[in-house]
């Protein structure tokens, strides 16, 4: 039989919303930086969800892509190539909604989901089947190592969030704005607690392929920051709302349970070394090279964000560039990494490491990346002495004040979209070239 | 060897991430009687439909092309009519919006509402001991 190829159509679709995520970047990027560019056209209004919809849907369905991948990698049959197929089709259908839409200037829905709530639900009946299908492939649980819980709680809670994402609709609950932006932002930070752990999960599952050590993801130590970060998905969402009038006892849990998140960072310095020792001694050159970026990127936003999670720093950093340095620094600097390591290693693509476009590409990545960071958070400092110092300082004035910075921010998000572009598009050249059994869909 | 802790730690956890969740649908966070609760929840539809979120903040969450207007309601030399007035015009880069009265007259009382909460600007909060920050009220 034909090996299962459903991941790579997941992953295919996901490079495409790559692409599409680095464009509406670059040109939101642009209407930010002037005076007021396609404003009456296309415009920021429009050309901001349409990046972050884009991002998003590169990380979710970059994530569903690489799970499948993992378990046709473990020797573990699709329950339902038709399930996949029709998730698939789901998939592509609210895409498209949700482009329109946006096109024409039909919003209604959240921050991060500005679409029509209605194409929500081809998104949802997308993820149920996935569900399905991922259960009904992997069975039992017994003896099954981290990853697996990782990948399981993160296509449930992703399911349950979604859902609590939509109680708006219901008139009562956003009658007082309090409770209704208190609950948004639960949604918001759990949400990105899923596809961490299904991100994540694949890490750990490719660190074990590569390193061929089967007993790390099944140690008691594994699971202890698996329950961490459980811990973290489902209470810390509250640093996102300290200046928000809300009960004092819902900051301070999610305060605390930030805290906890230092235990990580301490973890990954500890076992830095040990990761590089173990990266030279094999042969994945790319993938590897992407966790070890990843890595490096986990490092500078876990710490800016424990920073930020301090209730008297984040007074500082909160409604500022420091929480847009920190959004790039996650999605551009760990899940994408991590999300292209997973491709490089799943397809099966032999790239040699002295394949110059490919370096060259990667590097260019992480010199734009570190300076659009920095750029973001020196706008971020100037932003919260405004806010802090200068009341008689208007918004404006501010904003033009900024306007140089803004400018290296779009230069480097050019260089940006060029040089992940490329990768994205070398992955996605390769993966649909010759022998890449495409023609039956997902099989 | 198998670990069997795992399965009771995540029910323990799966329980009480329900409980906080049921327990945070109910709190009876910011009610008043200074504005309207339907009308304002057809004005945050009007925010939404317009899509405000993409360039302003509310509390500091929100886009960071405009300005945040938390207290836009009751600022000083602001107010019902110059929101009226800078929705339809629009600005630099602001574009001009043409909202019915009645989606208007819904977002004004959204806007009432955020207001009500209590003043936005992290110049005013003070700084605890232990690092958590107070509102002005």
């Amino acid at each position: 039989m034909e090996k299962s190829n459903a991941g790579k159509w997941f992953y295919l679709l996901a490079l495409v919303m790559l692409l599409a995520a680095l464009v509406f970047g670059v040109l939101a990027a642009l209407s930010y930086s002037s005076q007021g560019l396609w404003k009456e056209s296309l415009g920021f209004i429009k050309l901001r969800p349409l990046h972050v919809s884009s991002a998003l849907f590169w990380i979710l369905t970059g994530a569903n892509g690489i799970v499948f991948f993992a378990l046709q990698a473990m020797g573990l049959k699709l329950f339902s190539p038709v399930l996949a197929r029709v998730q698939w089709l789901l998939w592509v259908v609210a895409m498209a909604g949700i482009f329109y839409s946006y096109f024409s200037g039909d919003f209604g829905g959240r921050e991060y989901w500005e679409y029509p709530p209605v194409w929500s639900v081809f998104i949802f009946m997308a993820w149920v089947l996935l569900a399905i299908n991922f259960f009904m492939s992997t069975g039992s649980f017994h003896q099954r190592p981290v990853y697996f819980w990782m990948w399981s709680t993160g296509i449930i809670f992703f399911l349950l969030i979604f859902l609590e994402n939509y109680l708006w609709i219901f008139p009562s609950f956003r009658e007082h704005f309090l409770q209704d932006t208190t609950i948004q932002w639960k949604v918001n930070g759990s949400l990105v607690g899923c596809w961490n752990q299904m991100i994540y999960g694949t890490a750990m599952f490719l660190m074990e392929k590569i390193s061929g050590d089967k007993t790390t993801a099944r140690s008691p130590l594994a699971f202890s920051m698996y329950f961490l970060g459980l811990f973290n998905l489902m209470f810390n969402w509250s640093h996102h709302i300290y200046t928000l009038p809300t009960a004092e006892y819902v900051r301070y849990i999610g305060y605390i349970v930030s805290m906890t998140e230092w235990i990580i960072l301490l973890r990954i310095i500890y076992t830095w070394k040990a990761a590089v020792s173990t990266a030279k001694k094999h042969l994945h050159y790319y993938p590897y090279r992407f966790l070890l970026a990843a890595d490096a990127w986990v490092f500078l936003n876990l710490f800016l964000a424990l920073l930020m999670s301090v209730p008297a720093i984040n007074l500082y950093t909160h409604g500022t560039h420091f929480t847009v340095a920190h959004a790039m620094g996650t999605t551009i600097g760990i899940n994408s990494m991590l999300l292209l390591a997973a491709g490089f290693e799943f397809s099966g693509l032999k790239v040699p490491g002295q394949n110059k476009t490919i370096r060259a590409a990667f590097i260019m990545v992480q010199v734009s990346l570190l300076l659009f960071w920095i750029v973001l958070i020196a706008a971020g400092v100037y932003k919260a002495n405004w806010q802090m110092n200068h009341p008689e300082i208007s918004h404006t004035q501010m904003m033009q004040s900024l306007r140089p910075v803004f400018v290296v921010f779009t230069l480097a998000g050019l260089v940006l979209m060029f040089s992940l572009g490329s990768i994205a598009f070398y992955l996605f050249k390769k993966m649909t070239g010759p022998g890449q059994h495409l023609s039956t869909f997902p099989a | 060897m198998v670990l069997q802790w795992p399965k009771y730690v995540f029910l323990i956890l799966t329980v009480l991430f329900v409980t906080y969740s049921i327990h945070i649908y109910s709190l009876p966070e910011g009610i008043s009687k200074n504005y309207h609760p339907a009308l304002a929840a057809e004005g945050r539809l009007v925010w939404q439909k317009y899509n405000c979120q993409s360039c302003h903040q509310l509390f500091g969450l929100g886009g960071y092309l405009g300005p945040d207007l938390s207290n836009v309601y009751s600022a000083k030399g602001k107010g019902p009519v110059y929101i009226n007035a800078f929705t339809r015009s629009g600005s630099g880069q602001m574009p001009a919006f043409n909202p019915d009265p009645n989606e208007m007259n819904a977002l004004l009382e959204f806007l009432k509402s955020v207001d009500d909460c209590g003043v936005a600007s992290p110049a005013h909060f003070k700084v605890k001991p232990d690092g958590m920050i107070s509102n002005p009220g």
